[in-house]
């Protein structure tokens, strides 16, 4: 996708520098997200894909303000349109989600309230923030759903949750994160639970929505392809930690990270058949144990001995480029092969 | 390969189930499998897609005898399994295994690897004798790719991937022929998955177990199989090797499905972001009321007055495989259909 429109205003919806999240746990503190930092634009969707347990839900959550009880922010910085986040209090929170920053999940259900009925859902927002009345609520709600492609709209209003496909539920969901014109919209693993046709659909309407209202967009997931059919830059998260960044042409043409290069070769190339797929040997660290120096050693085919004591810090290559690896450089001049 | 007699052979399978009537819902019965025929030969993969609740897993469930077809025939090794003597019927079907996505929900948490594993001599006595039981363990578990001495640990002290190594192991301890994966590398992380898949061919290329490849990830199963069945609404719409089905797709279904899976090239998009893909309208319908006619026809951008009256069969077409559309064919669709979907293009 082209990039020009990353850049168009002056400061990102949202940066967010250094962050370090924290689980209390019996064994004492657990750093699930460490070190991560980065910008989404006006208009621009940034993937953050990993693998499962990488710290990509507990970023989402910290940046919706909704960090789980047993953890806390440890450090770093959390901007939303200009404006320091982290320490609001539940009220001011409660002022900015929906109405600037907002979010969907896997489970559309678990977002829903199953006893009511989806149009009273959405009509709810603008009677609690617009101070609408009950039959503009509604129009608006039946409005709403019809933008994000649901046929008879007006009377399905009626319809309680269950009574909706996953991928209607899901179309719910996203009029429900967009009603209150936010501009930024978190996806978490939107698609996961949907069938490929319906994730079609699916991403195809948040593009589409996207568009319309200049949305900045974090998209999650652990999908090598729909990051590439529907990010402009993309985050590869491995142990709590961004190892690389750029663009979703960088980042696919020349990984500078053996963990991307190790993806990309576990994936089936769609332009050959039947190549054997080279898989990364072992798993991801347990984040208790986390191994010394460069968390991705025990995996790496790159690693020398430097790797085993010193953690590489994110490294810039480029404009908005960056990679933790000792040997970036290496990985780049390697290739996908 | 293709001469010799089939290994599996499904032959016009129906497999329904029986729903009693609930609240605001009639009762009825659920055709999850209409008419199902299909072949896998010794060493070979075949791969079986589609969307959920296709009937994927009622045919993998009935081939393994969890539920009883209601008609139709499966045939293993040329003999029927539904007319079989009860003896035979358990030698048999200690040739045919059942790897599921889940390998948590299949494994007692209460036993060790080892006796999971021993569990199954116990069931198919006179397969291995039991003073080798001990070595045979330690050598399927290295063969799986997991160390001998974590023999005596419980599934919990596993990951996903390695439970699912249990799985296999357990699979292979009773000698099958023919191992039926349903969704068996779906819940596994991209580098994981990696590793099982390699696994797979790997103990085909030593033991030519032949595969029934269960999955909705289209990627997966042109890597792995060698001919794929493409599934809509309990029946089988489009078959052929990998090739015909991935080159030259000839159902619209297959051409939607193929269109809408992403890929790692994806990001080569036009200008305007967008891939070309067809977004098919709307839900699949309920298997409870499948439509008359073609079963695809509510979604399908092709449907004509034709295919309300007539069921197309699943015959070898000037398409060169069997295909189940009476307007089959390569032809590119219109520039995409309406995005907002949801709507049935024809009633
Ligand atoms: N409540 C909690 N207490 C302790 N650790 C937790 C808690 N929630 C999450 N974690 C840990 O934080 C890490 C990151 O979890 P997170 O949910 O962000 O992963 P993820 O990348 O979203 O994975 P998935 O792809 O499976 O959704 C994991 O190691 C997880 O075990
Ligand atoms: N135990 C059951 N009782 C009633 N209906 C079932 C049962 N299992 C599956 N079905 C129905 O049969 C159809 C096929 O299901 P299944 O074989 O599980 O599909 P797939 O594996 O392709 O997702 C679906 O409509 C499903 O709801
Ligand atoms: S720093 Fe070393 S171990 Fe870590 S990814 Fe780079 S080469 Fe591999
Ligand atoms: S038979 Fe008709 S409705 Fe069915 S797939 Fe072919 S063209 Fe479409
Ligand atoms: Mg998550
Ligand atoms: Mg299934």
């Amino acid at each position: 996708m082209p990039d020009e429109r990353a850049n168009e205003s002056a400061t990102p919806l949202l940066e967010v520098e250094d962050l370090a999240v924290e689980f209390d746990t019996p064994a004492g503190p657990l750093r699930a997200v460490r070190g991560v930092s980065f910008e989404v634009g006006e208009c621009e969707t940034l993937a953050i894909v990993g693998e499962s347990g990488s710290g990509k839900s507990v970023t989402a959550q910290t940046l919706m303000g909704l960090v789980p009880l047993s953890a806390r922010i440890a450090g770093g910085r959390v901007a939303i349109e200009g404006r320091d986040v982290v320490g609001l209090s539940d009220r001011e929170w409660q002022a900015l989600r929906g109405e600037r920053i907002s979010m969907i999940f896997q489970d559309p259900l678990s977002a829903l309230n199953p006893s009511l009925t989806v149009g009273y859902q959405i009509a709810e927002m603008f009677r609690r923030h617009r101070g609408a009345g009950r039959a503009e609520a509604r129009r608006r709600a039946a409005e709403l759903m019809a933008q994000v492609g649901i046929p008879d709209a007006e009377r399905r209003l009626d319809d309680h949750p269950h009574r909706f496909s996953g991928g209607m539920r899901q179309r719910v969901m996203i009029a429900m994160a967009l009603a209150l014109d936010p501009r930024l919209l978190i996806a978490d693993e939107p698609t996961t639970a949907l069938d490929v046709t319906v994730q079609a659909q699916i991403l195809r309407l948040l593009r589409q929505r996207q568009r319309a209202e200049r949305l900045g967009m974090i998209l999650i997931s652990h999908d090598l392809g729909v990051v590439a059919r529907a990010a402009d830059r993309v985050a590869v998260m491995y142990a709590g930690r961004i190892v690389e960044t750029g663009t979703v042409a960088e980042v696919y043409e020349r990984p500078a990270h053996p963990y991307t290069l190790g993806l990309m070769r576990a994936v089936p190339d769609p332009r050959d058949i039947g190549a054997p797929l080279e898989a990364i040997e072992g798993r991801p660290p347990d984040l208790a144990a986390r191994p010394a120096g460069c968390a991705f050693h025990p995996r790496c085919p790159f690693a020398r001995d430097v790797c085993r004591t010193d953690d590489p810090a994110p490294r810039e290559l480029g404009l908005r480029r960056a990679s933790a690896c000792h040997f970036a450089e290496e990985v780049i001049a390697h290739g996908r092969g | 390969m293709a001469e010799a007699e089939p290994l599996l052979e499904l032959s016009d399978l129906v497999t329904s189930y029986r729903l009693r009537p609930g609240i605001g819902r009639p009762g009825g019965e659920v055709r999850a499998v209409a008419g199902v025929s299909l072949t896998v030969h010794a060493g070979e993969t075949v791969g079986l897609v589609g969307e959920s609740g296709c009937g994927k897993s009622t045919i993998a469930r009935t081939i393994v005898g969890l539920v009883r077809p209601s008609g139709g025939k499966v045939l293993f090794d040329g003999r029927d399994l539904g007319t079989l003597p009860a003896k035979e019927l358990r030698r048999l079907r200690r040739d045919i295994q059942l790897v599921f996505q889940d390998p948590y929900a299949s494994l007692n948490p209460r036993m060790t690897v080892a006796a999971l594993i021993k569990e199954a001599w116990r069931i198919h006595p006179g397969l291995v004798p039991r003073e080798r039981w001990d070595d045979e363990v330690r050598a399927l578990l290295e063969r799986v790719g997991l160390r001998a001495e974590h023999a005596g640990r419980y599934p919990h002290q596993f990951s996903g991937g390695q439970r699912q190594r249990i799985s296999i192991a357990r699979a292979l301890a009773v000698r099958p022929r023919l191992i039926v994966c349903d969704e068996a590398v779906s819940a596994l992380d991209v580098s994981v998955r990696a590793q099982i898949l390699n696994l797979l061919q790997e103990l085909q290329r030593d033991l030519g177990v032949s595969y029934l490849f269960i999955s909705h990830d289209l990627g997966v199963v042109r890597h792995l199989c060698d001919r794929v069945a493409v599934m809509y609404l309990g029946k089988i719409v489009e078959t052929g090797s990998k090739e015909d089905i991935y080159r030259s797709p000839a159902h619209p279904y297959t051409q939607a499905l193929l269109s809408a899976a992403p890929s790692l090239d994806d990001w080569r998009a036009d200008e305007d972001g967008e891939h070309g893909e067809i977004v098919l309208t709307g839900d699949v319908p309920s298997p409870l009321r499948p439509p008359t006619g073609c079963r695809f026809r509510t979604r399908c951008w092709r449907a004509q007055d034709r295919c309300r009256d007539e069921e197309p069969a699943l015959v070898e077409r000037d398409t060169g495989h069997p295909v189940a559309c009476h307007f089959p064919g390569a032809l590119p669709p219109p520039a995409t259909t309406a995005p907002e979907g949801g709507r049935p293009m024809k009633e």
